[in-house]
Formats: C-alpha cells, structure tokens, sequence
C-alpha cells in the first residue's frame, strides 16, 4: 500500500527498529549477497591484526540496505524516487541499530505529490552511523 | 564498477534481501508480488550495489587461482588489488540513488561508470582523507536509464574508527 499526500503532514515520523544484537553471520550473509567479500567485514585475524581495527565491522551498504526497509514499508513498494546517505560511524557486531525517517517537505511535481525525507539510523548509543535523505511518489 | 552484464535474478533479490533483513514478499514470492502495485519481483532499493558479483574485475572478490588479502590461518601479507571498483581497502562515505524506475526480475542490465570529484580532507582520528566520487549508470535491456547511483569513497592513512 503506497502513502497517501492526504494522510501525512511535514514533521510526521516513521522508525523501526533494524537489527538488534547485530550477527557476525548477517555481515556474511550480506558480503554473499552483495559481492563485497573485503576482508574487513568477515576477517577478524586480517581486520585486527592487518589492518588495526578492534573487529570486523558491517558494510555500510548493509546499514543502508536495513535502513531502506523502513523507507519501502512507509512508502509502497516501487515508489522510491530518491535515496541517499552518508555513513557517519561505523557499525560494529552487537549493535542494536533503530531508524527514523521524517517527512520535511510534499511537494506537488507534474501533478504528482512527492514527499521527502530526512533519515536517520542510530546505534544504543544514540550515536548516529547513517544520515540521508529520500523521495518517494505518494498517492493523493 | 562497469558491467556489460547483470541479469537481475529472483533468487538473488530473495538472497540479497534476507542479507538486509526485509521479509517483504515483493522480494521472495513471485505470485504475491503479482497483486502489488509494480505487478513483480522487484529490487530492494540497495540490490544494484550487487552489480559487483558480476564485475569481472571487482577486486573486493576472490578469484580463483590468484592471491587474496584476507587470511587463512594466518595473515598472507597479500595486498589488496587495485582498480575495478569498490573502495580497493578503503571505506564508503556516502551513496546516493535515483530511481528512474526500480529493476524487476528478468532484467538485464549494464553498468557504466564515470569517475566525479576527488578531494582532500583533514581528519580527525584517521589522518589525511582522500575521497573519490564515483557515478554508475544503470540500464535495460532497452538502453533505458534505471537507476543512476553516486558514491564517494574515501581512503584513510590510519584505521578510522569514529569516522569514515
């Protein structure tokens, strides 16, 4: 079911929650999937003693894959127009991960009412690892 | 990541879409994705990123018969390879999309790249920044723009751990 212009107002606010306890075999569910196979993901031995992180840490384009999933719900699917993120932390195996999408403006384009977001994804710290924004075809 | 190649599969949609944890239907159930609105399996918003299993240069990939960076059991002292695509040992600060439709199974499409800016920063944890904006065009079987996507990827001269 795709949003109605009717039914939403600037301000308005959708969040979910993503993951919780993030699994080390989800990162290598999504590097299967994705084709992303860096070591830094899936390689604890090459990602702590090669490259000197604290752990393997997730993809952000998993973070950004989870995160669309709220987008999809809120808006219907195939109504994205927009989606884009900046990756402003890291995120780490055991992370609880909620996101929020936040309409800022409906604007009417060739007769179609479009509506933008701002999106956010959090870690249980409240620190934010994803910040972006999209645009999605709403119905009147 | 250019690619003459990249058919858009059923089973990969389903598999690309349980990896990002989204049960929708749309993505793994071919009848129920008939009543919805786009009438098919269609493409989760992030799956054109999977274009790199089908880009035969994609360093991020082992391939058969040559060095990999990641250990066995011990580190290989192996590098990374350089160019054909990804961020090559680096990490992925931003992506942006636009969807001029979104990709249904039995699409074929191809991928075009045209490097964007590049630039510098000072960080402050990771040392020098280097970013590089990368800009891929995704289209049919017909020629038709699907999806065009932006990423900036950046290099760092130490681990960066509070900023990418």
């Amino acid at each position: 079911m795709a949003l109605k212009a009717s039914e939403v107002k600037v301000g308005d606010s959708f969040s979910c929650i993503l993951v919780e306890d993030l699994k080390r075999t989800q990162i290598v569910q999504y590097a299967g999937a994705s084709g992303d196979y860096n070591p830094l993901h899936t390689d604890e031995i090459f990602t702590k003693d090669v490259a000197g992180y604290p752990s393997v840490f997730a993809h952000g384009m998993l973070t950004m894959g989870m995160t669309g999933r709220l987008l999809t719900d809120t808006v219907g699917d195939g109504r994205l127009t927009r989606y884009g993120v900046r990756f402003t932390a890291q995120v780490w195996p055991g992370d609880d991960l909620s996101a929020t999408a936040t309409v800022t403006a409906i604007e009417t384009v060739d007769g179609t009412p479009i509506a933008e977001f701002s999106v956010e994804t959090k870690n249980q710290d409240g620190v934010v690892v994803l910040s972006g924004s999209a645009a999605a075809r709403l119905d009147p | 990541m250019a690619v003459d190649r990249f058919p858009v599969e059923y089973s990969h949609i389903m598999m690309f879409a349980r990896s990002v944890g989204d049960p929708n239907p749309i993505y793994h159930d071919p009848e129920a994705a008939k009543a919805t609105e786009p009438g098919a399996v269609i493409a989760p918003p992030t799956f054109v990123q999977a274009s790199a299993q089908f880009d035969p240069d994609y360093v991020l990939r082992p391939k058969i018969g040559a060095p990999w960076f990641g250990s066995g059991k011990n580190p290989t002292g192996a590098q990374p390879g350089s160019g054909g695509g990804g961020n090559g040992g680096g990490l992925h600060a931003e992506q942006h999309y636009e969807y001029h439709r979104h990709p249904q199974a039995g699409d074929v499409l191809t991928a075009t790249v045209k490097p964007g800016k590049s630039w510098e920063k000072q960080g402050r944890r990771g040392g020098k920044l280097l970013f590089q904006e990368t800009i891929t065009e995704y289209r049919d079987q017909n020629g038709d723009l699907v999806v065009t996507a932006r990423g900036i990827g950046v290099r760092t001269e130490r681990p960066a751990t509070a900023e990418a």
